[in-house]
This record gives C-alpha cells, sequence and structure tokens, in this order.
C-alpha cells in the first residue's frame, strides 16, 4: 500500500531534469546531476535491501484499489535493474564531465540523461502494461534527442531511421494493449496474469503473446529485429552509446522477462521454444556480425546483440535455476558493457578514430588502457574470476538439465566466437609497433581521468565475480520469485 | 429459389445498435493501418512521417474500439459513494449503464504522446533534409562514407 519509497526513483531524476533545464553554469550541473544521481542510487539500494528482507512491495497511485489504480511494484528483478541503472548512470555521467563538448552541455544533455533515467526507472517500477508504454515513450524520447543531438551527419541519418522504427515498435506496443484490453478488461499485470489463465481461445493467447514479443523483441535487438541497433548505437558520443548498451535494451529484455513469466505461460511450448530459437540466433548472428567489423564501436554493438541471447536462453528454458543464470548475467552485462563502449571513447580520444585498421600498438603507451580492455574482455567471454562466467555457466547448465542441448552448445559455441572476435580487436588495436605519426595524443592527466570511470565498471565486475556467492543468492531467489508469480500476484491484487 | 427468411432479416435488425459502429470502426482501422503501412514503406521522407501520423491515428481509434463502443450514462458516482473511500461496489452495479471511462484515458495519452512525436519527427526530418540535401530514404542507407 503506502510504499511511496517506490516513487522516489522516478521522482529525483525528474525534479532534477527540470532544474537542469533553467541551470547555466556547466559545473553547477555537473555538480547537481551526479549528486542526484548518487541519491537515487542509494534510493535504489534501500528499495532493493527492503524488498529483500519483506518481499514484493507495492504503492497503488492516488490512492485507488488495486486493478483500478496504476500500481508501482518491486520486486527482486526491479530492485536489482534499479540498482544497475543509477549505477550506470553514474559512471557515464562521469564519463561525460570530461568527453562531452561545451555544445551538448548547453543543448540539455545532462536534463535528457535525467529524463532517461526517469523513463528507465518508471519501465522497471511499473505493475501496470499502459503505465509501460508510457514510460517506454519517456526512455525512447529522451534517447532520441541524446542520439541526435549535436547534428552531425551521421547522427541525423542514422537517428531518422531509429525514431520511424521506434514510432513502429510503441504503435505495435499499443495494438497489443488494445488486444488485451478488448478481450480481458484490464491493463493491471497481476490482474492480466490470473485473467489469463482463463482464455480458452488459445488462438487468441498467442497473438497477444506473439504482439509483445515482437514489440520487446524490437526493443532488446533480438535476432530478426536487430538490424536498427548498430549503426544507431556508433553514431552519438561514447558516452551516450555506452548508455545506449547497458540499459536501453535491457528495458526490453527486462520487459520479455516480466511479461513471459507473468502473463504469458499458459503455452510455455510454443511461445517458451521460440524464445530459446530466438536466443541461440541472436547469439550467432551477433557474434558473426561482430567479427565482420573493423570498427571497435560496432563490434561492441554486434557484441551488445550477440549477448543478448545468453538473458533470453534461461528464460526460454524456463527453469529456475536457467532463469537465475540470465538473470546473474543480465546483471553482469549490464555493468561490462558501457565499461567496453567507455574504452572505445577513450581510444577514440587518444587516436581520433573507431577504425581499428588506423592505429596499433596502443599497449606500449597506454598500458593502463590495454589492462582494463583486456579485463573487460575476459569478462565478457567468461574466464572465472570475473563475472561473466558465473552467468554464463548457470544457464548453459541449466540448458543440460532440462534437456536443451543444442541451445546449451550454441551458447559454449559462440563464447569461442566471442573470443576470437575480441582477440582481434587485441590484436588489431593493441599489440604490434605504434605508428606515432598518426595520433592524437591526449594529455597523461586527462587519459588518467579518463581511465578512472571504465576502471570503476571493470572492478565492480570483479567484484560481482569474487563476490558471486552473494550476487548468485540475489538472483536465484529473484528467479525463484519470477518462476512463482502468485506472491505478485497477491502483493498486488490483495495487499 | 431461395427466400428471405422474414424472422431472420428481422433479428438482423433488431441486434444492438453499437455492432455496426463497430464493424465500420474495424473497417476503418484497417484502412488506416494499410495506407500507414504502404506510406511508411515509401522512399521519400515526408511520406514516411505522415505515415507514422496515420498509424498513430488507426491506434487511437483501435484503443477506442476496444473498451466496446455503447451508450451510457458519464462514468461518475454520486457523493455518498464517493465518500465511502475505496468502496467501487456501487461503481460496479452502475457498471452496464455506464461507458468505459479507461480507453478515453489511455487514447488521451496516447493522442498526447503521438503529438509530441510527430512534431519532433518533423524537426528531425527537416533537419536530416538540410544536412543530407536529400529526402530520398535510398540516398540515406548507410553507406560507408564517413560522413
Amino acid at each position: 500500500m503506502g510504499h511511496n519509497l517506490l516513487a522516489i526513483p522516478i521522482v529525483i531524476p525528474m525534479i532534477t531534469g527540470v532544474l537542469l533545464l533553467i541551470m547555466r553554469p556547466s559545473a553547477l550541473k555537473r555538480w547537481v546531476s551526479a549528486l542526484s544521481v548518487a541519491g537515487g542510487l542509494f534510493v535504489a539500494a534501500t528499495i532493493l535491501a527492503r524488498v529483500w528482507r519483506e518481499g514484493i512491495l507495492t504503492l497503488n497511485v492516488g490512492g485507488f484499489p488495486a486493478p483500478y489504480a496504476i500500481v508501482l511494484v518491486s520486486d527482486l528483478l526491479s530492485a536489482m535493474m534499479l540498482v544497475l541503472a543509477n549505477v550506470v548512470t553514474l559512471v557515464v555521467l562521469a564519463h561525460s564531465f570530461l568527453t562531452i563538448d561545451k555544445e551538448h552541455e548547453r543543448h540539455y544533455y545532462y536534463s535528457f540523461m535525467q529524463f532517461l533515467l526517469m523513463g528507465l526507472s518508471g519501465s522497471f517500477l511499473t505493475g501496470d502494461l499502459f503505465n509501460l508504454f508510457v514510460w517506454f515513450e519517456v526512455t525512447l524520447f529522451s534517447s532520441y534527442i541524446l542520439l541526435i543531438l549535436g547534428g552531425g551527419a551521421l547522427q541525423l541519418r542514422e537517428g531518422m531511421k531509429y525514431v520511424i522504427l521506434n514510432i513502429f515498435a510503441s504503435s505495435l506496443f499499443l495494438v497489443g494493449v488494445g488486444v488485451i484490453y478488448a478481450s480481458l478488461g484490464t491493463v493491471n499485470m497481476a490482474d492480466l496474469a490470473v485473467k489469463m489463465a482463463s482464455v480458452s481461445n488459445t488462438g487468441l493467447a498467442l497473438v497477444m503473446a506473439f504482439v509483445f514479443l515482437i514489440v520487446f523483441g524490437i526493443k532488446a535487438a533480438v535476432f530478426p529485429l536487430y538490424f536498427w541497433l548498430p549503426k544507431s548505437y556508433d553514431a552519438p558520443p561514447p558516452a551516450v552509446s555506452a548508455i545506449f548498451g547497458g540499459l536501453l535494451t535491457k528495458v526490453g529484455v527486462y520487459s520479455l522477462i516480466r511479461v513471459f513469466t507473468l502473463i504469458f505461460v499458459e503455452h510455455p511450448g510454443i511461445t517458451h521454444t521460440l524464445i530459446i530459437w530466438i536466443s541461440g540466433l541472436t547469439l550467432i548472428v551477433g557474434v558473426m556480425g561482430a567479427i565482420a567489423q573493423v570498427d571497435f564501436r560496432s563490434i561492441i554493438s554486434y557484441h551488445v546483440i550477440s549477448h543478448i541471447g545468453y538473458m533470453l536462453m534461461g528464460l526460454g528454458i524456463f527453469t529456475p535455476f536457467a532463469l537465475a543464470g540470465s538473470l546473474f548475467y543480465l546483471a553482469h552485462d549490464t555493468i561490462v558493457k558501457p565499461a567496453l563502449y567507455l574504452i572505445a571513447g577513450v581510444t577514440e580520444q587518444i587516436t581520433g578514430t573507431t577504425d581499428l585498421r588506423r592505429y596499433r600498438g596502443l599497449m606500449n603507451r597506454f598500458p593502463g588502457l590495454a589492462l582494463v580492455f583486456f579485463l573487460g574482455a575476459l569478462s565478457l567471454i567468461g574466464i572465472p574470476p570475473l563475472s561473466g562466467f558465473f552467468g554464463k555457466f548457470a544457464a548453459v547448465q541449466g540448458g543440460f538439465l532440462a534437456g536443451n542441448y543444442g541451445i546449451s552448445a550454441v551458447a559454449l559455441g559462440v563464447s569461442l566466437l566471442i573470443l576470437y572476435s575480441l582477440f582481434q580487436v587485441f590484436k588489431e588495436g593493441f599489440w604490434g609497433e605504434p605508428e606515432s605519426a598518426s595520433e592524437a595524443w591526449v594529455r597523461p592527466s586527462k587519459y588518467r581521468r579518463l581511465l578512472v570511470p571504465a576502471s570503476t565498471l571493470i572492478l565492480i565486475s570483479a567484484a560481482m565475480g569474487l563476490g558471486a556467492e552473494y550476487v548468485a543468492q540475489l538472483t536465484s531467489a529473484s528467479a525463484l520469485q519470477l518462476m512463482n508469480p502468485e506472491a505478485y500476484i497477491k502483493a498486488v491484487l490483495a495487499p | 429459389m431461395p427466400t428471405m427468411d422474414p424472422q431472420t432479416s428481422g433479428q438482423k435488425f433488431s441486434r444492438p445498435k453499437g455492432d455496426g459502429v463497430e464493424l465500420l470502426s474495424i473497417v476503418v482501422i484497417g484502412v488506416l493501418m494499410g495506407c500507414a503501412v504502404y506510406l511508411l514503406l515509401q522512399r521519400s521522407l515526408l511520406r514516411v512521417v505522415f505515415g507514422t501520423v496515420l498509424i498513430t491515428h488507426g491506434i487511437n481509434l483501435l484503443l477506442f474500439t476496444s473498451g466496446r463502443i455503447k451508450r451510457g450514462g458519464p462514468p461518475l458516482i454520486d457523493r455518498e459513494a464517493a465518500t465511502g473511500h475505496g468502496d467501487l461496489s456501487l461503481l460496479e452495479a452502475a457498471g452496464a449503464a455506464v461507458t468505459d471511462p479507461l480507453p478515453q484515458a489511455l487514447i488521451l495519452t496516447a493522442i498526447v504522446i503521438g503529438f509530441a512525436t510527430t512534431a519532433l519527427v518533423l524537426v528531425i526530418a527537416y533537419r536530416t533534409y538540410q544536412t543530407h540535401g536529400t529526402d530520398d530514404l535510398d540516398r540515406l542507407r548507410g553507406a560507408d562514407d564517413g560522413s
């Protein structure tokens, strides 16, 4: 009922974003935005701790009773995503302070970062399907602005396609909401979960499920719907790419996990089998794309696509163990992907390009950068002490235990290709003799500061790996919560 | 020779009025969506933008129809019922007689969002046209031109 705490992660960025619109001095803007996100992180951590101790928290906005009000719900998955979103935003802001130019700052860059965080927090917290659409739009609007801010030719060209595609996806989302409301008479997710069980018309239930699979699949960039991602993530400044790659696709993954564990669970033989196929193909196609690229940022963009596969395979296998693995991987990827984008950004600051054919031998002059990238790559591949290993291990073992040998084999094979792809980056960009003439230098002091945000994320990844015991406890509990939606339904409908 | 059975044809006309309107609005939604998809697949940027406008209209109509088109009173309950905070049984009892307010709230939100999106997408389209000197999407492909 009255857990007003749940509204705070949405309200903080909203107020800060509006305040930032009227602030002039850029130093003030930086301090305010960083402090606000730090505050948001504290609140998110509080929510996570309370959900861990007391179970699922709900807030009926406006005080109306359950299925009529818009409800904010936080279970472990929502709380975990909230914490991650605030961590990543904070680190990316720190990187932005060093790299974003005055023009961006003057044109409300920090405001839209706050609005993006607000949309993300809302998406993670809402328990209402239409409200989820609204938060998606808040997120998307901020992302449109962040993508085209600066108005470069490439940004406008790719931004245009990104906007058109997302308008289409949002329209499809509304079609889904319309069909669901016409047939079930509610848009509250918990209420839908109850009423969906009574739908006897299999065809209708599957149509609804597929509409949402397509909608969230476009956001998450899964196999046939990933084509928009690489180009549009290459266009904006690296800091923006980092937050897109870390959080924007994850909203799609989060929504898929939410609706396919809560609402569309009546026909797992069809829907969840399809998700397994999609995740396998996403893994393969993404990593193939990455191998074909010669541009540092494009390679990482294709890895964003590929790794969505690991997050969805647990959902497709649909056992608590595999799902826990995928959730672990979700947390890991949300931390490591932005780190790699930030490293690509630092490299771009040093060399002036992201094209791997145009520089080599970075390791000689910038051993720190090489080390950070090396650790990030190891984490992404899934080498034990780092966090990537544990999620992948649980997801793959979950596949074997459930008898889904195919997807587990694909996941293992793709790991090798990821290793190959990242090794190519290392070989082309970091090894070899440096060509001093072609390099634009950064001041050593700035270079050292530039390394801090990316290193922080890598350290978090290492900490998640070394403390895997605790993270795994969280993701297992979260997976159990998702697989047994009765608690969620009860918390929302009969508090 | 088949003759028309007066009873069944009479039944046809005695059906509730809403059905015809619902059918009509479904057809209109279909036409709007069809046109929208046709426009979205055009090469000219402006036509694509118009496609997004049409698709938004189609969706709004779909949301409107999803609440069933029927004649009913305004969804208001009197003060005595409202003071019993949270007690919605009176509203539910009156449920048959009132129109469903939720789809209208959904449409209102969708219209506002659609309006903002259209404004933004027109600006982006214009800037894209200015920067690239063309509104032909075939020439706005992602070729590796280093731009």
